[in-house]
């Protein structure tokens, strides 16, 4: 069974395996990025870099819920020329990156995308489905026109390709992925956190600064699946997916829906780094066991 | 899984039952909380004044009967919130988080520089329940800033080394200066420190040279406190997961942050100052 390979092709980008860390978790240092790698990621996925520096909400920023944990960082980040030096570094040790950014106008996407380009990323991951912040930065992607927007804008000046990170919280995400495949997109990433929130009966008040968070963990795996699904049904090109994946169980539910590879964060809080390395031990054994010998072979068999 | 049994990782809300003052300008904060009663030293809470911000505190003190506390010094806006509030006011806590110390010496040295003492008291309390007396080092600017003074001389005796950087009580200078003239005369194990990190940096270097282990409470910025966001990342580390006691092997990963560069809240690293 030598022949047996992980190995999967995202538009200009090939990974050893299916298996990413997602956008936030652990992405604002080169040396945890390197043990997230080191742990057996695929590729690696920054913290969402914008152009200015931010320091995030105020705390409570995250809080554990049943099934789950809901966050309000607010997207705290160093800022894109800050950390182009992050990426060389990244990019010195051969480590396969992929950028998530964001910003606060079209032209600000444009300017963020253009400095992660030259800093030399893999793939830039543009993220218009954070639910914390103001809706100009964050929910952009709440709109098919707004997505096609922004994608094509930001298309204009990347030099790698572009994955459109979407949100959950809409009607119809298949829309809005057929608009991010309109604007040129290269890859969808399906998807960000559920827009939630948590009330403390004594304080009698919500817990996050922010009031409202996004929901990450198992509670939002289902909801996460069908998006999935419905996305790999809208549009033609590679989608990611992202949201409550705890096991190689929880990998393989979202190649047989669609997903080309996986994005892995909250399961980072119970397991180690190494939880990256036994997923894909897992897709591994469940390959072999089914008689598969590339993962492309079972992405979208759940029809 | 992800579910109720996690309750240590949700926040709880709490009263205050009893407000201590300690040294000059830090407040002991007691209240009711079974996880906290079970902690380990070493480990911390993230602590809420519903109207300010949350921040982190090590424990300094827990137990059986379910009472635990924190040691406040005013710094900025957010402990200044916890320093004014009342006995019966509410709070919000999670945790215990992060690794906590192991007690592994059969003659340890324990070196203590300013509020870095909170950690550090617990530890030799259960170092004296195991029968085992530390050697401890209480290191401060002056003779009116040093916490748990009376605790720590009801439990060491003569095993309680003072050291103030004005020479107004004991030894004059710092704690770790103290600690290098003790090592010198005597044996250890192994060496516990939380405190300044520049004075960590000095203790450390000197273990290195004497071939002992040592584990040293760190700080930095934490968001999160579940190893997820990164904002606390020293090498690869995340302090508020992997730490906040780093161990000798730890520490030489991240020799060259340490006691020199921390992330700010925006992930910039800055200058560490003291």
């Amino acid at each position: 069974m030598s022949q047996l390979s992980l190995a999967v092709e995202l538009p200009g980008i090939r990974l050893r395996n299916p298996v990413l860390n997602a956008a936030g978790i652990l992405g604002l240092s080169t040396k945890l990025l390197k043990r997230v790698y080191e742990g057996g990621a695929g590729a690696v996925v920054t913290k969402s870099i914008g152009l200015h520096q931010r320091h995030g909400h105020d705390n409570p920023t995250l809080v554990s819920v049943e099934g789950g944990v809901l966050n309000a960082m607010g997207l705290p980040n160093p800022g894109a020329e800050y950390f182009v030096d992050i990426i060389k570094e990244l990019k010195s040790e051969s480590i396969p990156v992929v950028a998530s950014f964001f910003g606060a106008t079209i032209e600000e996407f444009k300017n963020v995308a253009d400095i992660l380009s030259e800093a030399g990323v893999d793939a830039l991951e543009l993220n218009c489905s954070c639910p914390n912040v103001a809706e100009e930065m964050g929910m952009l992607g709440a709109d098919p026109l707004n997505t096609e927007k922004v994608t094509a804008a930001v298309k204009e000046v990347a030099k790698p390709p572009v994955f459109v990170k979407l949100s959950p919280n809409v009607t119809d995400i298949g829309e809005i992925a057929r608009a991010a495949e309109k604007g040129g997109a290269d890859a969808i990433t399906a998807v960000n956190t559920l827009k939630g929130m948590a009330v403390d009966i004594d304080l009698m008040r919500p817990i996050l600064t922010n009031v409202t968070g996004g929901l990450s963990g198992p509670a939002l795996k289902p909801v996460a699946l069908r998006c999935v699904y419905e996305v790999s049904n809208a549009v033609n090109i590679p989608v990611i997916g992202c949201g409550g994946i705890m096991s190689w169980r929880d990998a393989i539910e979202y190649l047989l829906c669609g997903a080309t590879a996986v994005e892995m964060g909250t399961a980072v809080m119970t397991k180690s780094f190494d939880v990256y390395g036994a997923v894909a031990d897992g897709i591994r054994r469940y390959l072999r066991e089914n008689g598969f010998k590339e993962v492309k072979e079972i992405v979208g068999l759940a029809r | 899984m992800l579910g109720s049994q996690d309750r240590h990782e949700q926040m709880r809300v709490t009263r205050i039952i009893a407000l201590t003052d300690e040294a000059t300008d830090m407040r002991g904060l007691h209240f009711i909380d079974t996880l906290c009663a079970q902690a380990k030293p070493g480990q911390y809470i993230m602590i809420w004044n519903p109207e300010a911000e949350e921040v982190p505190m090590s424990l300094a003190s827990f137990s059986r009967d379910g009472t635990s506390s924190v040691l406040v010094r005013e710094v900025g806006e957010s402990t200044r919130a916890l320093c004014g509030m009342n006995k019966g006011d509410k709070i919000g806590i999670r945790g215990p988080f992060g690794n906590g110390y192991v007690l592994q010496g059969k003659s340890p040295l324990i070196v203590s520089g300013g509020t870095g003492v909170v950690t550090l008291v617990p530890l030799a309390e259960e170092y004296v329940a195991k029968g085992i007396r530390p050697t401890f080092v209480l290191g401060a600017r002056n003779e009116k800033l040093l916490p748990f003074r009376e605790r720590l001389e009801n439990l060491l005796g003569k095993d309680l080394h003072i050291s103030t950087d004005d020479g107004s009580i004991g030894f004059k200078g710092y704690a770790s200066e103290l600690a290098k003239e003790i090592m010198g005369e005597r044996k250890f194990d192994s060496v516990y420190t939380c405190g300044p990190e520049l004075m960590m940096v000095s203790l450390f270097k000197e273990t290195e040279k004497l071939g002992l282990n040592i584990q040293a409470s760190l700080e930095r910025y934490i968001k999160c406190a579940v190893g997820l966001c990164g904002s606390c990342a020293i090498g690869p580390y995340r302090v508020c997961k992997d730490g906040p006691v780093f161990t000798t092997e730890m520490l030489r990963k991240v020799y060259d942050e340490f006691g020199k560069s921390r992330l700010d809240p925006s992930g910039q690293a800055i200058r560490v100052e003291h």
